[in-house]
């Protein structure tokens, strides 16, 4: 099994040696010379111009730039922002934890709802219980999440008042400083009253926007599932022993069902982190996704292509863990070799 | 034809041994072949043949836009700003309301159709297109070819949908066309997988051996007598990936990077709306309202193609 992991874990090597080069070469294609956007419209000198090149190591051979951008990623070297002149890396690290804590709570909130409701409808299925499941999850899977956001704001907090319009946190009545970075640690943290309710009203719409998707497809995936589960022959054994219809379900089936809803939970990731550049976008959520768009409009070139290279070597660590905790709890694979 | 030399060995067979017979003797799929059985399995699925009736209904209205549209979508009727959809006291001159600058709101909308419905149908094709020559392209050459041709695909799907579109549009710069072109880039992996990975499994099987024994050319082989039996998981997911271009086309427009104004698309009009949520909220619940119908209607679709297509598939 270790040959296994091992085999898997340099499969990702060339993932992310291709990834540099095309974050490399992307950078070098967009528009804008970056000394250009240094020095602003009035031109340099040639000597200066020169200098800035050799600064930048732009005269180097450009199997060499690449080289000196690989090493410097290796080396936690993500290039400097043209904005605000600090390190790409700091800034995504500052901004990084709103995105964490507000993905989190939306895989929570599909996951305590989907799989519970795919078990529901796989046990009660062609009821109009299942039907409805089914058509909820073909919306959810079908939902423009940027115009969902829209309405869920247009009803939630404008119409009812119920939930704030936007950002992380109540910043005219509470203040505190980032201890984690997380808001519904740091509020508790800070002991001022109301901070924690407030941090999770904030949370609430977000969580659900970007929820919707994973929910569906969780939902579909326990459900299909959990069908094919209950077709089993040990499963009809665990019946025929006249176990309770709920340690049935409940234990010998729901168990092995989950393990391909633990894989698709896992390899939500990318669309978690997509679907946090339209969240953060529509609720001013101070996270990396937002960052990213306004790098663009920006110009922020170094940046954007930072931003990327981390977001997708996130992406490509979590689907390998993904993998191997598959290859762990899958009996089949783990006794199999 | 590559088979001359064999054929002149083994002229006792007569006159039936030619490889180009028995390759297209070989080669018709069974399951395209045979229309009829695809629709009465396609019939059976009562969500399906919805979908199909509001997908060809949007199709009618986006291709008889300039007909059906009661004005012009980039009109601005200065005198009628923010005019209420006729259920909400607007009058049936503007039936879906005005926007803020006094555009018809339902004209926008239909031809916002032949917007989105272009970009579904253009990325599908190039995906598609894009996909069998390198999916057929590395299973049959392997080596170098797939190893390189896998790897970037591996990166592609890597990089979170809608961030690695937003690299390409910042690379080429936000318009319709290269809307396109970023969504296509986003989607190309999977077509490119699924023609691999079913060419490979087609590969062993006997009638491939028995063509390539016959002579027929790698050309010939690749296209004529694989790729048909590749179709029909293509076809479903060029189905289904119509849908999600849509959707990542209409996310695009709503962060700006996509289509440009004045021009209706669905997504970019959402972004103008998001000042109006209170004073005007069709303008906000309508065009989403169109994706949402739309995407959906080509997934229930999609959902009944596979149904009736991939036999492996169907379960549950």
């Amino acid at each position: 099994m270790l040959k296994l992991f091992l085999r898997r874990v340099a499969l990702t090597l060339p993932t992310f040696v291709a990834l540099m080069f095309v974050t490399f070469v992307a950078v070098r294609l967009v528009p804008g010379d970056p000394i250009e956007v240094r020095t602003g419209e009035r031109g340099i000198s040639p000597e200066r111009l020169a200098q800035f090149r050799h600064e930048l190591g732009l005269d180097r051979p450009i199997w060499q730039q690449f080289l000196d951008y690989a090493n410097g990623l290796l080396h936690g070297d993500f290039g400097v922002s043209i904005v605000t002149k600090t390190p790409v890396l700091n800034e995504f690290l500052i901004l990084f934890p709103a995105t964490l804590e507000l993905a989190f709570c939306a895989l929570v909130f599909a996951i305590v709802l989907g799989i519970p409701a795919g078990v529901l409808a796989a046990v009660k299925r062609g009821s109009i219980f299942d039907h409805t499941v089914m058509t909820a999850a073909l919306a959810g899977y079908s939902m423009p999440i940027f115009w969902w956001g829209l309405l869920l704001i247009m009803f939630m907090s404008e119409y009812l008042g119920l939930t704030p319009v936007s950002g992380r946190m109540d910043l005219i009545n509470y203040y505190f400083e980032p201890v984690t970075g997380f808001m519904l640690i740091d509020s508790l943290l800070s002991d001022q009253e109301g901070a924690f309710g407030a941090a999770v009203a904030h949370l609430i719409l977000p969580s659900i926007v970007l929820g919707t998707i994973p929910l569906a497809v969780i939902a579909r995936m326990t459900r299909s599932s959990m069908l094919e589960v209950l077709g089993e022959d040990y499963v009809r054994t665990a019946r025929a022993k006249g176990l309770s219809p709920l340690r049935v379900v409940g234990l010998h089936a729901l168990r092995n069902a989950l393990i391909p809803v633990v894989t698709v939970i896992g390899l939500q990731t990318g669309t978690l982190l997509a679907g946090a550049v339209l969240t953060e976008t529509i609720f001013a959520w101070p996270g990396v996704g937002k960052w990213l768009i306004e790098s663009i409009s920006r110009r922020d070139y170094p940046a954007l292509q930072g931003g990327i290279m981390l977001i997708s070597g996130i992406v490509i660590l979590v689907n390998l863990i993904v993998d191997l905790l598959y290859v762990a709890i899958n009996p089949r694979i783990r006794h199999g070799g | 034809m590559a088979g001359d030399s064999m054929a002149g060995d083994n002229m006792r067979e007569g006159p039936a041994f030619d490889p180009a017979a028995i390759a297209m003797v070989e080669t018709v799929p069974p399951e395209v072949s045979s229309l009829r059985a695809f629709w009465s399995a396609f019939s059976e699925n009562r969500g399906a043949v919805l979908g199909l009736m509001v997908v060809a209904f949007i199709a009618l209205l986006a291709i008889f836009a300039p007909w059906v549209a009661p004005h012009s979508p980039v009109e601005q009727f200065r005198q009628f700003v923010q005019q209420p959809p006729v259920w909400a006291g607007g009058s049936w001159q503007f039936p879906f309301g005005t926007d803020a600058v006094g555009r018809d709101v339902l004209s926008r909308l239909i031809y916002g159709a032949r917007i989105s419905l272009g970009i579904g149908l253009s990325v599908m094709v190039v995906s598609v297109a894009l996909g069998i020559v390198l999916g057929l392209a590395s299973a049959f050459m392997r080596g170098v070819v797939e190893v390189v041709v896998m790897r970037i695909m591996d990166v592609v799907v890597a990089i979170p949908s809608l961030v690695l579109a937003i690299l390409v549009v910042a690379v080429l710069g936000p318009s319709l066309a290269n809307t396109i072109i970023a969504v296509t880039v986003v989607y190309l992996p999977r077509y490119v997988r699924l023609v691999r990975a079913a060419a490979i499994a087609e590969l062993s099987k006997e009638y491939v051996v028995a063509a390539q024994v016959a002579g027929v050319g790698k050309l010939r082989l690749m296209f004529v007598t694989v790729l048909p039996n590749c179709l029909a998981p293509l076809i479903v997911q060029a189905a289904l990936g119509i849908s999600d271009a849509i959707l990542e086309a209409a996310a695009l427009g709503f962060l700006g990077l996509g289509a440009q104004p004045p021009t209706p698309e669905w997504g970019a009009m959402l972004a103008d709306s998001r000042e109006f949520i209170r004073s005007a909220p069709w303008i906000v619940t309508l065009p989403g309202l169109a994706i949402l119908v739309t995407v959906v209607a080509i997934n229930l679709m999609g959902d009944g193609l596979r149904d009736a297509l991939d036999p492996k598939l169907r379960r549950s």
